[in-house]
Order: C-alpha cells, then structure tokens, then sequence
C-alpha cells in the first residue's frame, strides 16, 4: 500500500539520468510514467533505493517522422499516440494499441518506452514493436546503441538495457503505402492484464501478394513473441482462407501461455489462433481484402 | 524534499518524503480530502486529479515530488465563485451519484475529457470513464450527467441566455 | 404544498459529495491520531509458534505491538458472532485459521511507519494442511477449530418444510430435474474500504468510536458488551460511508484491535483498510452449493421442491443473520411459485477461509435462493421442452391467493406476479426476439434470452421471529418540528449511498404537508440518533420507513388538537386534507402544519404539552415481498466465448414508491453488481488456500465500457400491511439479475445440449461449454 522508502532525483537532462543510474548501479531504477513501477513499488514487489525521474526532461517527449521512421521519446505518453493525427493507415497498428492499453486514464501518464523496458508479459506495446519491427535506442555513457526489438525483448521483465543505461526512444520504421494493422486482445475488462493480444502489420505488393507481415502475440508466453513462421508463410504469398488458417496455426505452436485466473494453457493457445486470424482479416480488410472470414 | 505545487491555483510549499504519494499529499498535508483512495493496484480512479489543467492523472500513482513546479486541480477546484461547474450541477440534476465515493475521480476525468473532447457520443464517454470504477450507480446516469454538462459547455452563447 | 411522495426530488445529499465535501471515515483527523496497520498470516492454516514484537517495536514512531496474546489476557480476544452461534478470533491465537488472518496489530505515528513495522514482526508458523472445500470439510478428516465442543466441521444443520411429503411428491412426478446449482463466493468490495477512529477520551472517560458502520447502535451494544464498558460511554458515529453492500455490517478485528489500543493508550487510533485487507478478510458473500430438485407434472404443473445446501462459511460462523435464522431467509426459495410441497436443508461447514458468508446485497441468502428456484425452473422448463416464459405463468401463485402462505413457512403481503411479467415481455418485445433467434439458430448464431421472475423477502423484521444479539429488529424516528415550521427527522438506520437523506424527508413531508427541503434528516450518530437495527437487506424503508410514517402520524395527531385550538373548534371538526387542516364543512377555514407548529411554540392548547416533537420505535407486522420480472438478450461469440448483453430489462414491483429516480438508481446499481456476479466476480482459493483474488486487478469490477445500458419500468403492488405501502427495493436487483444473465446464455447454448454452466460465466466457461458439446 505505501512503497518503502527511497531517495529520489529528478533529472532535467539524459546526462544527468545517466550520471545517476551509473552511479547507484541497480539499485536505481528510471522513473517514467510509473504506471507500472509505482504499483509494484506500493506492494513492494519493488525496492529501489533511488528512483532518477525523467519527466523533466522536456527533450525526450516528441513524436516525430523522420528519416524514414516514426520516431517516439521515452517521455512521449501512449495518449499522445491514442490522439495523434500524424498515425494514419500505415501506422494503424500503432494506433489500435494505443486506444487499448492499460485503461484512459492510466494512458495519460504511461509511456510506450517505459512499456517497453518493462517488458510485462503482458503489455501490449511489445508486441505491436514486434509486428513493426521496431528497434529501441539505448543511451550508456559511451553513448548510444540502436537494438533490434527481437534483442531488444529478452524475457519477462527483462530487457536489453544494462546497468547504468537507458532507452531514450523507440522507432518504427515507416511502411510502405499500401500497410495497415490491427490489434486485437481479449480483456476481461478495461484495465486488466490481456488475457491473449496479437498484433498485425501487413503490406501488400502492387500484385496483391503479402511483401511483408509482421505478426506477433501477447500475453500468451514469458514475453511477447514473434510467430515467425507465419510471417514467413505470409511473405510473398496471396492472402487466402487458407492462409489465414495455417497462420492461426502457427500462432498457437508459438504460443506458451501460462495459466491463471484468465484463462487455462488450452484456452489461451485457441485465443492465440483466434486473435492472430481476427487480426489478420481486419487488417486485409483495411487494405481492401474482403471475404477471407 | 523540498516542493511547492499549486493545487486549485494556491501555491503551498511543503517538505515530503519522497515516497508520499500525491493523494495523501492532497488529503493528509494540504486536507483536500475530495480526492479519495479506493484500492492499491490503481484500478478505481477515485484518486483522480488533473495536471496542468489538462491530464488526468490517478494521483496514488505518481508521488507528491512529481507534482513540484505543477499545477493540480482536484474536485475542490471545479467550482468558481461559489457557482458550480456544469458537470457538478449535472451529477447533481441526472442523479449520477449515491455514496458519493467515485464521484470526485468521475468529475476530473470528464472535466478533462470534455477539454478534449466537447462533444463526446455515449460510447465515447463510457470509454473515457473506463478507468474509474462505481459501485453504486451502474453508470448509466454518470453517462447521462456528463452529456448533460457537454451539451451546457457547448451551447450557443445567445441559447443558453435565452434558456433554450 | 403538494405531494412528496413519488416525485423525484434532486438528493439533499448531493451538494456536500459534488464539491467533495462529504466526511468519510478518512477524512477524520484528530489531534495526537496514531495508526494501526496489521500483520497476516501467510498460510491458511498453521499453529503460531511464535511472535517476535522486538524488531517491529524498535522502529521508530511504533507505540505499541498488539497480538493475540495480549488481547487474550485482557479477556479481548473472543468477539462473539452476531447470530450468537460461534465466536471468532479477534487477532489468530494459537493457530490461523485462513490466509491473511490478522495476527498482530502495529499502532504508530503515521501509516506509512506503521506498515515498515508490520514487515518487521516475526511470527513463526508451523503449516498445517488446508481444508478449502466444504465437502472435505464434511469428512472431518482435519478438524478446523481447536475451541469447539463437539470437535467437527459441521457447523449447523437447519431444516424447513415436509420433507417427507415432499420426498413422496417427487417421487411420484412425472417429470423431474436435479442439478447442484452453485451461488460462488464473492466480494461486495464498496469503494471505501472499511476503517475506525477510536478516540478514547480519559478526561470524559467517553469512548468516540467513527466506524464504517452501517448498524451503529448495535455496534455501540456489541461494543459494550465485549469490554464491559457501559453504553452510555461508547459513542458510536457512522459518518458518510462509500458504499456498503453488506460489508460494513460485521465487526471487524480491525476495529476491535484499534479500540484497545486507544483505550490503553488514550489517544485516538484509526485503522483504515487497504483493498487486499478488504477482499482477503472481510464479509464475503453467497458460497453456497445447492442440489435442487424439481418435481412436475408432464403439463408442466409444479408437484415439489427439495434443497439440499452445503453452505462454507469459512473458519468462523460470523454470517451477520437474525438470530434464529442460520440460513437467513433461505426458505424464500420457493419464490414466486406455488409448490404444493417443499423441503430446504442446509448444512454449514468451517473451512480455512476468512468468515462472512452475509453480503452483496442477499438479503440474507434471498441471493442464492433467487438463483436456485430460478435456475431450476429453467432447467425444468427445458426437460418439458417449454417456453420459460410459459412454465413461469402456469405455476405462479395468483393475485387473488395473496395474503400467501408459502409451504417453507413465509407470508407473503402481496403481488400480481403474471401482470408484471406481461408487462415486461411487452416492453422487450419478447415474440419478435423468440422470432429473431429462430432466424439466428438457422445461421449457427447464439442468441439467448434469459428471464428471472424473482420474488424476494426483505424488511426484517418482526420482533417475535428477528433480533441479533437478542435485540428485536424493529426500528425508530425521532421527528422534531422547529417553531418556524422546519425541522429534524432521525431515524435508527443508516445510509451508505441510499438517498435517505431525501427520502425519509419525503416521507415525512408527505404526511405533515411540509416541505422536505425544510426537514433535516440525520443518521449515524448513536447519541442523538434513536435506536435502530441499522441499514442491510432492504430493511430501511420497509421498517424505518413505517416508523417514520407513524412518528409523523403521531405529529399529526397532536397537531390536530393544536388545529382546533387555532380554528376554535372541536377537535372532532377538523379535517387534514390537501396537506391543510381544515373544518369539516366550512371550505375556507383552514391552518397549516407550519402555522401549528408555531403554535405549539406560542400558543399551544391549555391540556397539551408544548412543542411538536415524538418518536416510533415500529415493529413490523410481517416482511415485505418486492419482485419482478428481468430479462436479458444477449449474443455469444463462439470463438472466444465472449457474451455481449444486448439489452437487460428490469420491470420492478417494490409497493409504493417515494422517489423514482432514486428507486431507478438503485436498480442500475444493483444490476451492474448482477453483472459482475454473473459474468467475472468469484473469490477462488486453490487447493493449497492460496487466495486467488486478492485485489481489484484479480477481483474485477466492471467499468462502464463492459457495463450494459439498462432498461427499467415499474408495477406497483403495494403492500397492505405498511404504513405508506412500500416494500424495499435496494437488493432486488442482485437478487433477480444473476440468474436472467445465467438463463440467456443456457438460453443461447440450448441448441447444442448445454443445460448448465457455474457462475461466473467466464469466456473460457462459455467456450469450453460449446467445444464439449460440438
């Protein structure tokens, strides 16, 4: 109910975080939207002995396209995405997730960059970077280092952030025109943890083949995964019935659910083929592909 | 640690510990006990305040050192001049309240839902209250107050003097 | 002055809780305040070996380190259970009985030390194995309660009926049903959780103590009777309260824990629940599993009923019912149908699980009797291959068989069950929905449409059959009318969210002809308020309603003779009519009760006591008997399992109604709590007693997003023996709408042979039901 104490430093520059992060090593952690630590901290499951909050650092709060990329700040928050009219079709995934993340409230203190060095098994911006392809930018004092998300995402909780580090930014590279995406995730209700979330991103070729898809699942493992094997599937090939269905497949091979109050291990892999097949019509339906259901 | 943070524009300065949370801040040091504590995984919205005028924010989920250097309004704010907001007077017409608990976290999140967002459809009030939870009232008649509060906030001038 | 009652007037409440200015029990802060916070037991059941108070006690601001022991010296430790049965632990003594127990208590200068402290207690346990099911609790293979004579389980057997003439009559039906129909444990979980200050006063040697209470005079009692400190030192005040549902009637060892520490230290304590506390330990509600047997003739006339209930009332009998009744009003089962013959048993069983079992919103277990019957005629309905609709309409008891005396014991006041129910399938449009799932059922599509005609019985009580602790449940108003013609109302009951504050206003302005906005209603506060049995299972209207009522009548009567002596006549001569008095036959010659009333003051009548002031303690003749008609529509997603409610109608019969708006209020409230119940609220142990649902992240309630939109009409049927014809209405919705949920989607899953799905009927529920029977 109240976090044990702790020394805290707010930060008005990256340098400054870092000077403090490498200084108190992992007894530190970064304070950004805190929707997520400040929760563990109030049960405790969390002890920093020092929290270096960033919200001060005006300069990590921007969305911006540039150079071939949607480029986002660790202190830009999800509610900035959930309104933002820059996202258009080809980022349609991004702004699917951005509607359903935690609930409206909590979206607008949250950042997607602390989701992302969160890495709760559970969240949903890990999956929509893996449909994306995103990569993550991470400052050290000697500087800064651009990680895939398929490094970057390492296992729950865990990510490849070291001691004395920190992810500044996260960046979507931008598709294609003809690109568009849907999330979708079951919750019990608003606010929940995803009982199962996919994430789909798709972009045609002129001759109406799938050149790439990115499909990823949450929720549904100790991390958000990559269905790699349908992506491969997808890539080249007409979209079809059929197709959606071996996907769905796939999904639930990758899958490797937990059970828990939301669902058992069986219950959860069907959802993984569900959720991976609604994501993938909507999304074809969106390109203008119809009469796959 | 050392913060000043205005909070229904009075400036109070004050001395916390860092792991003060800003609803006890509100409620234990300044007596602003408007804003309210209902659960500890941030799931009931009764703590809901607004930041800088135009976030909400559930204010056991950010200490009280986040809030230096800000501004917070919380329930006590929303009244001006002894005249009650439109959403207070409509809470108060549609019956959008019964213990009363919820109600201050309900009122800052439409207040700031409405700055965004004038003239929200019902499914889109009942997305933007997702995240406070009541017990008592079902909801249907929260919804119904804040349409009522958006329609007063967006009349025309000259209709809402004629009294249309 | 016009009429009061049934007009609905805006809350008098309303303008403090808009500006959040309402006085919660957090709120309160008084000089020199310390804080307790409590240590839990991790295991569900294991033997204390010992506590180690030392670390905890060298922090700094800790005042004081309360256990078990301590409290057992000072002969503390045993609260008695309020039907008086059983008696619980006050702190774990010797063992923990479930998980999370209390077993210390840590009082210091502020929350925050006070819960570093709790971290720094050692306590030492030895885990003994759990019993988490009843049933194994039945076996008596490993006996919970050490302190009990005879060493068992069981807790209770109670019985109502013929069970022999109902044996014989389901033995010769036709036609039979039997299903074990589970009410699961869940949580009313209100938004403030619940909390005490304890101020003990040296210098007045007076005890304050703020509760989150919903019954303070009975806790001013209980209080009293456990320290030995006399009433008339114990001042017990309920200020406002975010919501109750049941959870704020018991006595929680938190509040007694605190008490003692103000007591011994002098300086007032406050303890305030976290939401864990709240959902891990505090009055749980329904966790009842009945084998339900229905008995009928092949044209679908029932012939029987027969319960059989293994009630869990975990590791204390603390269910807050009257005193003779184990199982509360269980016998209601029979609902809204006239069986020839019936039997109810239940049997109650400890297991290693927080005590409670009274809450949510039962009326003491009307809950899970609604649900039975409800459940079960479905069940028949569908074995006679027959509408629901059709099967409820042959076996209703009819208008004219009221006053109706039920086979399991009940009177039931009065009721026009099939108009009600006409009325409300014409609103739904019940033939257009039974014409569109026909079409859906075509397409493979699941639709379902689910009816709940639920008779319930609330408004405890009479004194010869209900008291608790021995205190007869009746209730009380004080009226006291001010020289200027306003004035002051209190009454023995208390509001968490209600609306009293208006209403009883409106009650007594109808009957004096004054204006409600002018008469103050107060509550809660045990020296000024009358004696009364507290707010719970829908009693407040129908028993502190008519005490009001009847006080205001007695207002009227002295008023009259103050009328006569103000008009010069006999008091024979005057008339009350058009809210005036008037003189019988002279049109124009009239006085107003605000006119009286300064003349009770002023100028009152030689033989008459000054002043306009009296009070009624009122004992109620009989229950009171709200019902309605519920249907539900909904459409099940058969890939996921998902159920969306498409509509929910809730046609409502509570007698007269004093204020619409608030009455609609409480229904919708009601009904999301339906909601919840039906679709994703359940507290799950695993097998080992690990509490499965120990925080809103887990114990989910639903937001407006999940939440239906609600549809609600009204009959009145109002009740002959109330004073103003009104029943009570704040638990019919969670009494009615569980099971019109539950019978939709059985409803939609007919086509596939689903008969029967436990609540909550989550989407992995829903959709293993569908693959099992694909």
């Amino acid at each position: 109910m109240f976090p044990a104490q702790f020394d805290y430093r707010p930060a008005s520059s990256v340098d400054e975080a870092l000077e403090a992060l490498v200084r108190y090593g992992d007894d530190a952690r970064v304070l950004a939207g805190g929707q997520s630590l400040i929760p563990a901290m109030r049960f405790r499951l969390a002890r920093p002995a020092m929290l270096v909050d960033i919200n001060p650092i005006a300069e990590l709060d921007y969305l911006r396209e540039s150079g071939g990329q949607l480029q986002i700040g660790a202190m830009t928050r999800d509610y900035l995405l959930e309104t933002s009219t820059m996202l258009g079709d080809r980022y349609r995934l991004i702004a699917d997730t951005a509607a359903v993340v935690a609930d409206p409230v909590v979206r607008q203190m949250g950042t997607v960059v602390g989701s992302l060095c969160h890495n709760d098994p559970a969240g949903d911006w890990p999956v929509t970077a893996l449909a994306s392809r995103a990569q993550v930018v991470v400052r050290g004092k000697d500087g800064a280092r651009t990680v895939s998300i398929d490094d970057f995402i390492v296992d729950s909780y865990t990510t490849a952030v070291g001691t004395g580090e920190m992810a500044v930014e996260v960046r979507f590279p931008t598709p294609s025109a003809r690109t568009s995406g849907s999330y979708q995730k079951i919750e019990r209700k608003v606010g929940d943890f995803a009982t199962a979330a996919a994430g789909v991103q798709i972009t045609l070729a002129p001759d109406g083949t799938i050149a790439d898809a990115g499909i990823a699942i949450g929720a549904l493992g100790p991390k958000a995964l990559r269905v790699s094997a349908a992506e491969k599937l997808l890539k080249g090939a007409k979209p079809s019935k059929a197709l959606i269905e071996q996907a769905m497949r796939e999904a639930q091979t990758v899958a490797d659910p937990n059970p828990d109050n939301r669902g058992s291990v069986e219950y959860k892999r069907a959802m993984a083929g569900v959720l991976v097949g609604r994501a993938l019509r909507q999304t074809l339906e969106r390109l203008g592909v119809g009469g796959l259901a | 640690m050392k913060i000043n943070v205005t909070v229904n524009g009075t400036r109070y300065d004050r001395d916390v510990e860092p792991r003060m949370l800003l609803a006890y801040f509100l409620r234990e040091e300044l007596g602003l006990t408007g804003t309210h504590v209902g659960c500890d995984s941030s799931s009931c919205g009764c703590c809901v305040v607004a930041l800088d005028g135009d976030r909400a924010v559930k204010s056991c989920t950010m200490f009280a050192v986040q809030a230096n250097g800000h501004e917070i309004t919380t329930v006590e704010g929303l009244e001006e001049g002894g005249k009650l907001h439109p959403l207070q007077q409509a809470f108060w017409d549609q019956h959008g309240l019964q213990c009363g608990y919820c109600t201050p976290g309900m009122l800052m999140t439409a207040y700031v839902m409405l700055k965004h967002k004038p003239k929200p459809s019902e499914a889109e009030i009942r997305e933007a209250i997702s995240g406070n939870l009541c017990r008592c009232t079902g909801y249907q008649n929260i919804v119904k107050a804040v349409q009522q509060a958006a329609n007063e906030l967006t009349a025309e001038p000259a209709a809402a003097a004629v009294g249309s | 002055m016009t009429q009061s009652i049934g007009v609905s007037m805006k809350r008098k409440e309303d303008p403090r809780f808009i500006r959040g200015r309402g006085r919660y029990l957090d709120d309160i802060k008084l000089p020199g305040m310390l804080y307790l916070a409590l240590v839990h037991s991790p295991y569900p059941h294991a033997r204390i070996k010992s506590i180690d108070k030392s670390k905890a006690m060298a922090v700094p601001g800790v005042k004081a380190v309360i256990t078990g022991e301590d409290l057992d010296a000072a002969k503390l430790e045993w609260l008695p259970t309020f039907h008086g049965y059983d008696k619980q632990m006050v702190l774990a003594f010797g063992k923990t009985l479930y998980q999370y127990q209390e077993v210390a208590g840590v009082i210091a200068t502020s929350r925050e030390v006070a819960h570093d402290a709790v971290e720094l207690v050692e306590v030492e346990y030895e885990p003994l194995d759990p019993v988490v099911d009843p049933y194994q609790a039945k076996e008596d293979t490993i006996i919970l309660r050490d302190d009990r004579e005879p060493k068992t389980n069981h807790i209770y057997h109670w019985e109502v009926g013929d069970k022999t003439a109902t044996a014989t009559a389901l033995d010769t039906s036709a036609v039979r049903i039997k299903e074990r129909i589970i009410s699961p444990r869940c949580h009313p979980a209100p938004l403030e959780p619940c909390g005490i200050v304890a101020d003990m006063n040296k210098a007045t040697g007076r005890l304050t103590l703020y509760m989150t209470s919903r019954a303070p005079h009975v806790h001013r009692t209980a209080f009293s009777l456990v320290t030995g400190i006399p009433e008339d030192k114990i001042h017990v005040i309920s200020p406002d309260v975010g919501g109750g549902f049941g959870n704020k009637v018991p006595v929680y060892p938190g509040y007694v824990v605190a008490t003692v520490a103000s007591v011994i230290i002098g300086v007032p304590v406050k303890w305030v629940e976290t939401r864990t506390e709240n959902l891990t330990t505090t009055g749980f509600a329904r966790d009842y599993h009945m084998d339900v047997e229905i008995g009928a003739t092949k044209e679908g006339k029932v012939t029987a009923l027969r319960v059989s209930t293994v009630a869990d009332h975990g590791a204390f009998d603390a269910a807050a019912d009257p005193r003779k009744y184990p199982a509360g009003m269980f016998g209601i089962v029979t609902g809204s149908y006239d069986f020839p013959a019936a039997f109810a048993e239940v049997d109650a069983y400890f297991t290693n699980k927080p005590p409670g079992g009274i809450a949510y919103r039962c009326s003491f277990r009307v809950t899970e009797a609604s649900f039975a019957i409800e459940r079960g005629m479905d069940l028949l309905a569908r074995k006679l291959e027959m509408d629901p609709v059709e099967l409820r309409r042959q076996n209703f008891i009819k208008k004219e068989q009221f006053p109706y005396s039920s086979p399991l014991g009940f009177t039931y006041d009065s009721g026009d069950y099939a108009a009600t129910m006409r009325k409300a399938l014409d609103i739904i449009g019940y033939e257009a929905l039974r014409k569109e799932q026909a079409e859906k059922r075509k397409r493979g599509e699941l639709m379902g449409i689910g009816i709940s005609t639920f008779t319930e019985t609330v408004g405890a009580g009479p004194g010869k059959q209900f008291d608790i602790l021995g205190i007869k449940m009746f209730d009380s108003a004080e009226i006291r009318i001010h020289p200027t013609g306003s004035g002051i109302v209190r009454a023995g009951t208390r509001h968490q969210g209600q609306g009293h504050e208006t209403t009883w206003a409106q009650i007594v302005g109808e009957e004096l002809g004054l204006d409600p906005q002018e008469l103050l209603v107060e509550e809660g506060d045990t020296d000024t308020a009358p004696y009364g049995l507290g707010t719970y299972a829908s009693r407040s209207t129908p028993v502190a309603g008519g005490a009001l009522a009847l006080a205001a009548r007695r207002i009227r009567e002295k008023a009259k003779k103050i009328a006569a002596h103000l008009l010069e006549v006999a008091e024979d001569d005057v008339e009350w009519k058009d809210y005036k008095f008037g003189v019988k036959g002279i049109p124009d010659k009239s006085v107003t009760m605000k006119e009286v009333a300064f003349a009770a003051y002023t100028n009152p009548p030689p033989d008459t006591e000054p002043g306009l002031e009296t009070s009624y303690y009122y004992d109620p003749p009989n229950l009171t008997f709200p019902y309605g008609t519920y249907i539900a529509v909904v459409d099940v997603d058969a890939d996921t399992g998902a159920v969306k409610v498409r509509r929910f109608l809730a046609v409502d019969d509570c007698g007269t109604v004093i204020n619409p708006m608030i009455v609609e209020g409480q229904i919708h409230g009601g009904l999301a709590e339906g909601f919840a119940i039906a679709f994703m609220q359940e507290i799950k142990y695993d097998e080992d007693g690990n509490n499965l649902n120990t925080n809103f992240t887990e114990y989910l309630i639903p937001t407006a997003l999940e939440t239906p939109a609600w549809e609600t009409d009204r009959t009145v049927t109002p009740s002959p023996h109330h004073p103003i014809g009104a029943k009570g209405v704040g638990e019919s919705p969670n009494v009615g709408s569980p099971q019109a949920f539950v019978n939709a989607v059985m409803d939609a899953l007919a086509p596939l042979g689903v008969t029967h799905i436990d609540m909550p009927l989550t989407r992995e529920k829903v959709w293993r039901a569908i693959r099992n029977a694909s």
